[in-house]
């Protein structure tokens, strides 16, 4: 399941969803991405996460799509905050399950690397002294990325 | 009205320094998102500066797509700058 929301991001209903299947899976292997106080710049207080809803979903299906493509997973969850988000929540959840553990492992930070470069969200950073600018794509997530497509001559 | 024009998205960046969230644009002699962002960079320095930029994403009904990309009447057209999820 995706989902996007502006509520805080609760992990343990998720990852009960995920444990649900057993025991015809026997992985689970999740990606919780946190807001950290250093970014672009430092002391940074909040972020601001605007997307373009309805492409949002539809892009982060088409990677999830990819995924089940090339490795054997059971099923996967997704949620992505926007709107305000302070220095120490949750921003994203990744979640796969899978018979086994390489697939889940594989696949889970598959989908993490292409949903930061493909699904329409961007950030801003909010400090304490009151700067506020939007984040900069890096080149290592490009980069991060790009190293699943060489391996497979995508 | 939806039939005669094509609606045109900005996002982040974009959005604030363009200072436009969504317009109705005419579809007269529009075929492909170049015919649009060229349109639209006739609007001034800064329209003609933003939309040149060669890291500016373009989206047609909600999925990724190029200059050459065709656009008809009723399509809903974005703008916007790399993505920084996650």
């Amino acid at each position: 399941m995706i989902r996007i929301q502006s509520e805080a991001l609760a992990i343990e209903p998720v990852l009960a969803a995920l444990e649900d299947d057993a025991p015809a899976i026997g992985a689970v292997c999740s990606f919780t991405g946190l807001a950290r106080d250093l970014g672009d710049q430092s002391g940074v207080q909040s972020l601001f996460l605007e997307h373009y809803p309805g492409m949002t979903e539809t892009a982060i299906q088409a990677v999830v799509d990819e995924a089940d493509r090339r490795w054997t997973i059971h099923r996967t969850e997704i949620v992505h905050r926007v709107g305000e988000i302070r220095a120490g929540e949750r921003i994203v959840f990744v979640g796969v399950s899978s018979r086994h553990r390489q697939d889940a492992f594989e696949a889970c930070q598959f989908i993490m690397d292409y949903l930061k470069t493909r699904a329409p969200f961007w950030k801003k950073e909010i400090t304490a002294a009151g700067n506020s600018d939007w984040v900069e794509q890096k080149a290592s997530d490009r980069e991060a990325a790009r190293r699943w497509a060489d391996s497979d001559g995508l | 009205m939806a039939e005669s024009s094509i609606a045109i998205r900005f996002f982040a960046s974009l959005r604030e320094r363009l200072g436009i969230s969504e317009e109705q644009l005419p579809a007269d002699g529009i075929t492909c998102v170049r015919d649009i962002r060229e349109q639209l960079q006739k609007r001034g320095e800064e329209w003609a500066e933003l939309l040149d930029d060669d890291c500016v994403l373009m989206a047609v009904n909600q999925a990724m797509a190029r200059e050459e990309t065709p656009v008809n009447p009723g399509d809903e057209v974005a703008f916007f700058p790399p993505v920084t999820g996650g």
